[in-house]
């Protein structure tokens, strides 16, 4: 893999005392599709944001397939495309009027403007939608027509800020398709979410909090490296559970994921199992306990320890 | 690079929301009819048909001649007799009555003396506009007296040019096409593209090759053309319902409005920059707009402001479109002969355009 698609150095952004984004250092390879996991509020907008070149840094720099934002980015307008996190299309026109409107702001040839239009409507659904007016779409279909706009040029980056948060789990499926059949014809996408299942499917991922960087690999790695043993435990009375084990020094944290606890623990304790059963016996608390493999939930929990 | 098809599109694209937009769409043709009629009809500084009362204690011929001769001047109409002084001072203080025409038993003799005024009017002195067409008609007086000489009261009559009815409305309408594209043009510019900012359609427009210039200029074209439809709405209702007459060319007229809509256009466009939301650009409008109405010269004569006053309003395309849009309308000039008011409007134009395009910044802070 040559040149990265994109490189920050303490890319930092304020708002008035609010720092939206906090020295992040990051490089985000090409053709793949790179995930940004965080919470609401963690800068993940923002960050997107500084790298179309709609907002200017605070502290730090980034460059984008080589150049430098906000500064260059008008040079990048035609390599870029970008779904916003709010629907940003014209609620007031029509499927083929907003296509035909970014089709001609983009000055894309005009001989085969229908025929690339029509594509876009056919790969993305839409054909037996085309007068329909945007506004009046269900949530899955406007977000398929903003994919449809945001790839109408044939970017060679693209950036999806929270793009399935209106979309049932068939759908998403669908659209992950969408976008590895991009990144196969050598597309960038940077996708922000969060949904775990989604960001499991990345094939990078930077996990953010707080507008801090505090992970960042392939979601395997990131399992893998996480330094802790995760530790299953099911019982009647989560709430006394956890109050239980958090009086442990080896026990990192607990924290309710459906029905169950997961418990992380300090790798260095040999028999997990047997502290924890031992601990909720004395404590008259009955639980069944089992150790299991991690997920990137145990690794953005691992990874906003302090 | 500029590109014209950019523009096209972005001017395409605005035609498409306004079709859709009813409401604006109705306000294009529904402002200028319902502020022509409001003005023409409710604004009518001609006062007319005040009602009246008259005590005549003379009962000559010579004063039941003057209470018709009031009458036929149509500035009252005569509504009742009054019993005594008493009764004529109630129906004023009741608001029954404006006016109050009281004729003394020694009619004949002051008419005959010609020292002092012959008859009384009796007036509301709380309304001024009452009062100044009561004050026209204490000239009556004169009518009565030379009635023999009846050529000498005409060489004194007033001889208005230009309006020889001196019939406000005439002066009122050409005016008035100014005055509803200072707000329209201003308005609809103003939110056509805070309402892209407020939709959250900017993030993605600003994210696209577009550049300002092609924005606002996209922005504006199709305004000039609904700046045309309003000002041929107001100018034919002036014809039609007010008889106002068109004295000078039709084409001057027309290619004044353009200069004229076009920078009062980038005003909207400024504003566009400052505002957050929608309602913030209709305030500020208002606040640009009341200005311009009151000091431009329409409401209240342009000499009889204080000098500072004057030098603000030279600013105003409003000003200097009232000056071209009277003398063509009214007294027929040729537009060659205006030009001293035509290159403001250029430079007002140049100015707040490049000042537009400067300030909107393809960012989001
Ligand atoms: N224009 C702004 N002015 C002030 N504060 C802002 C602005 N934009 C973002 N913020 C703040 O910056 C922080 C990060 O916001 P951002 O939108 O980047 O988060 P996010 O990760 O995209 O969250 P979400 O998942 O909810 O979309 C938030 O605390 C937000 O309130
Ligand atoms: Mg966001």
């Amino acid at each position: 893999m040559a040149e990265p698609a994109v490189t920050t150095h303490g890319l930092t952004r304020r708002f008035g005392n609010l720092t939206a984004v906090d020295h992040v250092d990051l490089t985000i390879p090409k053709a793949c599709v790179y995930g940004f996991l965080g919470p609401n509020g963690s800068g993940k907008s923002t960050t997107i944001r500084m790298f179309c070149g709609l907002l200017k840094p605070t502290e730090g720099h980034a460059e984008v397939l080589g150049l430098r934002v906000p500064e260059d980015a008008e040079k990048l307008r035609t390599r870029i495309g970008y779904m916003t996190q709010r629907f940003s299309l014209y609620e007031d026109l029509s499927v083929v009027e907003n296509l035909d409107f970014l089709d001609r702001v983009y000055r894309l040839p005009r001989s085969s403007r229908k025929s690339r239009i029509d594509n876009q409507l056919e790969r993305f659904h839409l054909d037996d939608r085309r007068d329909q007016l945007a506004g009046t779409m269900s949530g899955g279909q406007k977000q398929r027509l903003a994919l449809a706009c945001a790839t109408l040029h044939s970017p060679e980056l693209l950036f999806l800020d929270e793009p399935t948060s209106a979309v049932d789990p068939e759908s998403r499926r669908e659209f992950w398709e969408f976008l590895f059949e991009m990144v196969d014809q050598g597309t960038t996408i940077l996708v922000s979410t969060h949904f775990m299942d989604e960001a499991e499917r990345c094939h990078q991922l930077a996990i953010l909090d707080e507008g801090r960087l505090v992970a960042e690999g392939a979601p395997d790695t990131l399992k893998d490296n996480l330094g802790a043993t995760v530790v299953e435990v099911a019982g009647d009375d989560s709430r006394a559970i956890h109050r239980r084990l958090m009086t442990l020094d080896a026990v990192y944290s607990a924290s309710q994921l459906g029905t169950r606890l997961h418990v992380l623990v300090d790798p260095g304790v040999s028999a997990p199992e047997e502290l924890i059963d031992a601990e909720l016996k004395r404590a008259g608390l009955p639980a069944t306990i089992r150790r299991v493999s991690p997920n990137l939930e145990d690794v953005f929990v691992m990874a906003t320890l302090d | 690079m500029f590109s014209l098809a950019r523009v096209f599109a972005i001017a395409h694209k605005e035609v498409l929301h306004l079709r859709r937009d009813r409401l604006t769409g109705g306000m294009i043709a529904g402002i200028p009819i319902i502020m022509t009629l409001l003005f023409g009809y409710a604004i009518n500084q001609d006062v007319r048909h005040l009602r009246a009362a008259f005590l005549d204690l003379a009962n000559t011929s010579g004063s039941r001649a003057l209470v018709m001769d009031a009458q036929a001047t149509q500035v009252v109409d005569i509504v009742a007799r009054a019993k005594s002084d008493a009764d004529m001072l109630a129906m004023l203080r009741r608001g029954d009555i404006s006016v109050g025409i009281f004729i003394p038993p020694d009619f004949e003799r002051r008419l005959a003396d010609k020292t002092e005024p012959v008859a009384q009017l009796m007036v509301d002195g709380g309304d001024p506009i009452v009062l100044s067409a009561a004050r026209g008609l204490m000239d009556l007086r004169i009518g009565i007296d030379k009635r023999d000489a009846a050529q000498q009261v005409h060489t004194f009559a007033l001889r208005a040019f230009y309006n020889p009815e001196r019939r406000s409305v005439v002066f009122i309408v050409p005016g008035l096409t100014g005055v509803i594209l200072t707000l329209t043009m201003v308005l609809f510019t103003a939110i056509a593209i805070v309402r892209e900012r407020e939709r959250g359609n900017l993030e993605l427009l600003i994210t696209t090759p577009v550049q300002s210039l092609e924005l606002m200029v996209g922005k504006i074209l199709p305004y000039i053309l609904i700046g045309y439809i309003q000002v041929s709405i107001i100018l034919a209702l002036g014809v039609w319902l007010f008889n106002v007459p068109v004295k000078g060319s039709l084409w001057d007229f027309y290619l004044a409005v353009g200069f004229f809509v076009t920078s009062t256009l980038t005003l909207g466009l400024m504003i566009s920059t400052f505002a957050a939301s929608q309602f913030q650009a209709f305030q500020m409008t208002f606040m640009t707009f009341l200005p311009q109405l009151l000091l431009s010269g329409y409401m209240f004569p342009f000499e009889g402001m204080p000098k500072a006053a004057q030098w603000i309003a030279e600013v105003f395309p409003l000003t200097h479109f009232l000056r071209i849009v009277r003398g063509i309308i009214l007294r027929g000039a040729e537009l060659g002969e205006m030009w001293h008011h035509m290159w403001p409007l250029a430079v007002f134009f140049a100015v707040m355009m490049s000042l537009a395009v400067l300030r909107f910044r393809k960012r989001l802070d």
